[in-house]
């Protein structure tokens, strides 16, 4: 009876997350792909963002990832090497002080690391740069795509490392030994050996920053995003517009909030399309790497 | 019997933290000459092959006493270069261990980490390897297949290969036909008996028969020391310590 009772229960939860998410997935799909065409996805919004496209805010996303991930992957990679390949266990509290920071890192609230982002990158290095290089002319010390991006990299510098140890650590050993015993230095090891079989997990861990990053609106609220701009980014200065912001702007900033439900729906598919393309991708690259392992052993 | 000293080990110690794994290990390894090292599981065979090119170093808390000197040198107390010496002491681990790579690129990976880099040169090193290793017939039409398609035994005379392709001096094999099917095993070594000519051979096995027939001088290690060390002819005929007898005869081990 109670059997019954607790295969009810797990069954009715399971369910219910299920049509959450199809309920979530139809609504957005039934009601933003009317507004899904070609002019939408290539012009700029217009008449106070009531018609038009959202070509800037694909454009500034994809100017705001490539900026985190060519911050953000190298940091993560390389420390993911060293807490992998280089700390030896003599150093387990120094290790475990590092692991312990990149876990707490990757709790912290989105909103604080867009503070953060704000107050430190751009008031104090930023306007730092200025006072010094500029003799205080507005450059680097304003809220721009490159502080955007540097936010972002450190909000997804976490996710990174975690899954380029976890690809660090399926290079067999035997691998290692082979190539320190025929002369090669540590080094040489890593970057002959170890690395080329981690790509994977390093392409993997990437494209799940990536995709956690081009979703995120909370880091990028104080430190670059624009509301709206005639123009596309040309510099790491300039300030951008971004997908996940326009929706919220479009939904709450609007001066006919009603009137742009539609494209707003149509923004909604456009992000999460990009997401969870970027997702299947992890999937794809990770299952494939899997079965290569798999031969090998 | 005139022999010629390639390595000589005096006094070695070794420990594992707190464990004493070898005991004062003294002991002269003859140049062009296969010697091999038995004994009990844990007897610390494995170890001792291990300090001859330092591959312990890696394994932290390891701590070496004594002296281990390859052709006069000393290669615990004086500054060498741990990549030179392995250059020189190659290995052959247990478990075969190609990279996934191609059969050429698995040759080719020691002489270009030692900056050879012409292709007819490299073409050169892998072709005299592969021939050496006696793998040449089996795969001159598929150098650039992976090495992981390869059986078992090839893979393990692609390893032997590889070895071979940075001109080493000393050969170490740790139970290399452990995992390999007799016929491969049986290539092996004819292989070892091959190699012996060019070079200095030190291979660890659990299989008499296989001590007996590839070995010129036999070692018998017990719990972490040399109990016995002779020509392989007098070790297994007539063996001067019981303890070796035993060991051989099977009564225990």
């Amino acid at each position: 009876m109670i059997g019954y009772i607790i295969y009810g229960v797990t069954a009715l939860c399971t369910a219910f997350i299920i049509f959450v998410i199809v309920y979530l997935l139809v609504t957005i799909f039934i009601n933003g792909k009317g507004n899904l065409t070609w002019q939408f996805l290539t012009e700029s919004p217009s008449e106070g963002m009531t018609e038009g496209g959202i070509f800037p805010a694909i454009v500034g996303t994809f100017f705001l990832v490539i900026v985190m991930t060519l911050i953000g992957v190298p940091i993560g990679t390389i420390t993911a090497i060293y807490l992998n390949e280089y700390a030896s266990k003599k150093q387990a509290f120094f290790v475990r002080t590092i692991r312990f920071a990149v876990n707490t890192l990757a709790g912290v609230p989105s909103i604080v690391f867009g503070l953060f982002g704000l107050g430190f990158f751009i008031q104090f290095i930023g306007a730092g740069i200025d006072k010094s290089l500029y003799h205080g002319e507005l450059h680097w010390g304003q809220p721009c795509l490159f502080w955007a991006g540097m936010t972002m990299a450190f909000l997804t510098i976490p996710v990174v490392i975690v899954s380029v140890e976890e690809a660090l650590k399926n290079v067999p050993d035997d691998l290692r030994a082979g190539s320190l015993a025929l002369g090669a230095t540590r080094w040489q090891t890593i970057y002959k050996i170890v690395l080329p079989n981690a790509m994977s997990g390093i392409m993997t861990g990437t494209i799940l920053a990536i995709s956690r990053g081009a979703g995120e609106v909370a880091p990028i609220l104080f430190t670059g995003a624009a509301y709206f701009l005639p123009k596309l980014p040309g510099s790491l200065t300039d300030q951008f517009m971004n997908l996940g912001y326009h929706i919220y702007v479009m939904s709450t900033q609007s001066t006919d909030v009603e009137a742009t439900k539609g494209i707003q729906f149509a923004t909604v598919l456009v992000l999460l399309a990009i997401t969870f393309g970027l997702n299947l991708i992890a999937v794809i690259i990770r299952y494939r790497h899997r079965m290569k392992n798999y031969n090998y052993s | 019997m005139e022999e010629k000293i390639k390595i000589t080990v005096r006094n070695l110690n070794l420990y594992y933290g707190q464990h004493h794994a070898l005991k004062d290990i003294s002991i002269n390894i003859p140049s062009n000459a296969v010697t091999a090292l038995i004994g009990p599981s844990g007897c610390g065979k494995s170890t001792f092959l291990r300090t001859l090119n330092r591959m312990n170093d890696l394994i932290e808390s390891v701590r070496v006493e004594g002296d281990v000197i390859l052709d006069g040198m000393d290669i615990y107390h004086t500054p060498i270069d741990v990549v030179e010496l392995r250059k020189k002491v190659g290995m052959i681990f247990q478990k075969s261990n190609p990279f996934p790579k191609s059969i050429f690129d698995n040759v080719a990976y020691g002489p270009k980490i030692n900056g050879v880099n012409g292709k007819k040169q490299l073409e050169e090193i892998v072709e005299k390897s592969l021939r050496r290793a006696a793998l040449w017939d089996e795969v001159k039409d598929s150098l650039h297949k992976s090495a992981l398609s390869l059986s078992g035994g090839q893979q393990q005379r692609l390893c032997i290969a590889r070895a071979l392709a940075v001109n080493p001096e000393v050969l170490l094999m740790d139970e290399p036909a452990s995992a390999l099917d007799p016929i491969s095993t049986a290539k092996i070594e004819d292989l070892i008996y091959e190699l012996e000519e060019k070079y200095t051979i030190v291979i660890v096995t659990h299989n008499m028969q296989q001590a007996a027939r590839v070995s010129d001088y036999t070692a018998f290690f017990y719990m972490g020391e040399l109990v016995e060390v002779d020509e392989t002819k007098r070790i297994f005929t007539n063996p001067s310590k019981k303890q070796t007898e035993d060991y051989i005869t099977g009564r225990f081990g």
